[in-house]
């Protein structure tokens, strides 16, 4: 291997902000700095910058700009979505629903009115990471305030059913949230069409900036603020607007669901040669989440008999940029939850492997991280007294 | 994340390999805790000839096998007995704190094949110092 390559593939953790849209959101740093608040000329124009962005959100998922109300990201938006809910609507039932494989700001939140009295119940998925929806519809009481379920999840790129989701919401009269960070930009996303109530998405995971998102918040679904103070986002969300940011998600926004087909049909044929090649090239490997219905640039595959941190620092030596659901990249010793959620064996989970397209990965990435791959997971096994174990066992076969 | 001294070992890890017929082994860890390794020992005159450790698990683990392994090698088992994880650890010079329990494990393989080596010797085991300060590895993840 000669020279220094960057193969980035970890767009699920986040993407680099395209260079248009820091284009667009410069301007709003410096000269066009006034707040939005104010009476004044170039307030009024920090007003017309965000009411455009607003916009810009509320077309791409076909959404009216009075339904979007922006935040400081997912994790806001989720937080928003499920504890506005819930104190809003704790005298008429305490029970919220959700699945096993949610993102932390989905399941932290969830645990964290559990402590306050709610009763959460974690819908279990199966080998695919998908939820039942016979499980969904068994689940709701007529205690049930809400429902939250991933549109795609982050780790192993899984699409849940939230058309159907939300239609047993419907039909039972309980709200129905899906957080879909990882979904915008991937994959259709109609909040009309899947009749969501409430949706949570974040810029930086489709080329806008970080530290800023939005909370779809269907009309006439009431939920209690999180942040008081100023009366910015029609009374519902105070705080100064991001301004540069929230032009910055606007952009990014339309881009993102502009080239989605494309974008989406690119990321697809490169993931598919990047799986073949893998397992073509390397034995005891298991693809985890759906063979088809998954993100486009998502690929996430288990190498057994080794641990997933030394394949991404030796990766990282070779100049990938990548993810595992190891225990070492989480803080704790446990492997991630949702791939013990599909059924992993704890060994299985630990060696784990994340590899996320996007817009700068190209056939030639793809073949480079087939290339370098192989013989990483050749030293890591050669090291590993599991596969000894497994060689010996065999052996003696 | 990591100093220099452990993505050094991790890169070009020591001793990494296996002893045929060793004189002693050790293995500690579990899979759910994502750690495992083995030590084998070959044993000469009370003094460790030859030392080779298998892991399974992050940087941290295989940069502490490798490092323990270079620290006990030539060393008498009393020697060997006496090498503490701080010790590991400090040897490779820090590890984040998630991750101490990487360098008890290296302790605890040592022990188990120095162990194992006596009880083939037909020699009493020999026990933990008390008050040893190392939290046991196991404690690290709960199982
Ligand atoms: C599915 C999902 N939800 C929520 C978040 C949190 O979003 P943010 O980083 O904008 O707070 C992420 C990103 O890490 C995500 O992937």
């Amino acid at each position: 291997m000669t020279g220094r390559r960057l193969v980035y593939m970890d767009h699920a953790a986040t993407t680099p902000a395209a260079p248009e849209i820091v284009e667009a959101m410069l301007p709003y740093f410096t000269e066009r700095f006034g707040n939005p608040s104010s009476i004044y000329g170039i307030a009024r124009e920090s007003k017309a910058a965000i009411d455009t962005a607003r916009e810009q959100v509320a077309h791409a998922i076909n959404a009216s700009p009075e339904e979007i109300y922006i935040t400081s990201g997912g994790t806001e938006s989720d937080n928003w979505a499920i504890k506005g809910v819930a104190y809003a609507h704790r005298k008429r039932g305490k029970r919220i629903i959700t699945s096993a494989i949610e993102h932390h700001a989905v399941l932290h939140t969830c645990q964290y009115l559990e402590r306050q009295g709610f009763e959460v119940t974690y819908l279990p998925v199966d080998e695919f990471g998908r939820v039942s929806l016979s499980a969904l519809a068994d689940a709701i009481t007529d205690e049930t305030i809400l429902v939250s379920i991933m549109a795609a999840n982050n780790e192993i790129g899984t699409l849940e059913p939230i058309a159907d989701c939300a239609r047993i919401c419907r039909e039972r009269g309980v709200y129905f949230h899906t957080d879909a960070v990882q979904a915008i930009g991937s994959v259709p996303v109609d909040v009309r069409a899947q009749d969501v109530d409430l949706l949570s998405l974040s810029a930086h995971k489709f080329y806008g900036p970080k530290g800023i998102g939005a909370l779809y918040i269907r009309k006439g679904v009431r939920l209690d603020n999180l942040l008081h103070g100023g009366s910015q986002e029609q009374r519902h969300r105070a705080g100064t607007e991001n301004l540069a940011g929230i032009v910055g998600m606007g952009a990014a926004i339309e881009r993102a669901v502009g080239r989605q087909e494309e974008y989406a049909r690119r990321l697809t044929s490169l993931r598919k040669r990047l799986l073949s090649g893998i397992m073509e090239r390397i034995e005891h490997v298991r693809l985890n989440g759906h063979p088809t219905e998954r993100l486009p640039g998502n690929l996430n595959c288990s190498f057994e008999f080794i641990e997933g941190e030394g394949m991404l620092l030796l990766l990282d030596h070779a100049g990938v940029a990548a993810s595992t659901g190891s225990a070492c990249t989480s803080g704790s010793l446990e492997p991630s939850h949702v791939l013990l959620a599909i059924g992993l064996e704890h060994a299985t989970a630990h060696g784990s492997l994340r590899l996320t397209l996007g817009e700068s990965n190209t056939e030639a990435d793809v073949d480079y991280v087939l290339e370098a791959l192989p013989p990483i997971v050749e030293r890591l096994r050669t090291m590993s007294p599991l596969y000894a174990d497994y060689r010996r066992s065999c052996n003696v076969q | 994340m990591y100093s220099e001294k452990v993505m050094e070992h991790f890169m070009n890890p020591r001793n990494q390999g296996e002893i045929e017929n060793p004189d002693g082994v050790g293995e500690v860890g579990n899979p759910k805790c994502g750690d495992i390794m083995k030590i084998f020992l070959k044993v000469k005159d009370d003094r460790i000839e030859d030392v080779q450790f298998q892991t399974f698990g992050c940087g941290a683990a295989v940069a502490s096998s490798s490092m323990a392994t270079e620290l006990i090698k030539g060393k008498t088992l009393e020697e060997a007995w006496d090498l503490s994880n701080k010790a590991v650890a400090e040897a490779l010079g820090g590890l984040p704190p998630v991750k101490m329990h990487c360098s008890v494990l290296a302790e605890e393989g040592i022990h188990k094949a120095i162990n194992d080596y006596r009880v083939k010797q037909g020699l009493e085991l020999w026990k933990e110092k008390p008050g040893a300060s190392h939290a046991h590895a196991d404690d690290a993840c709960e199982i």
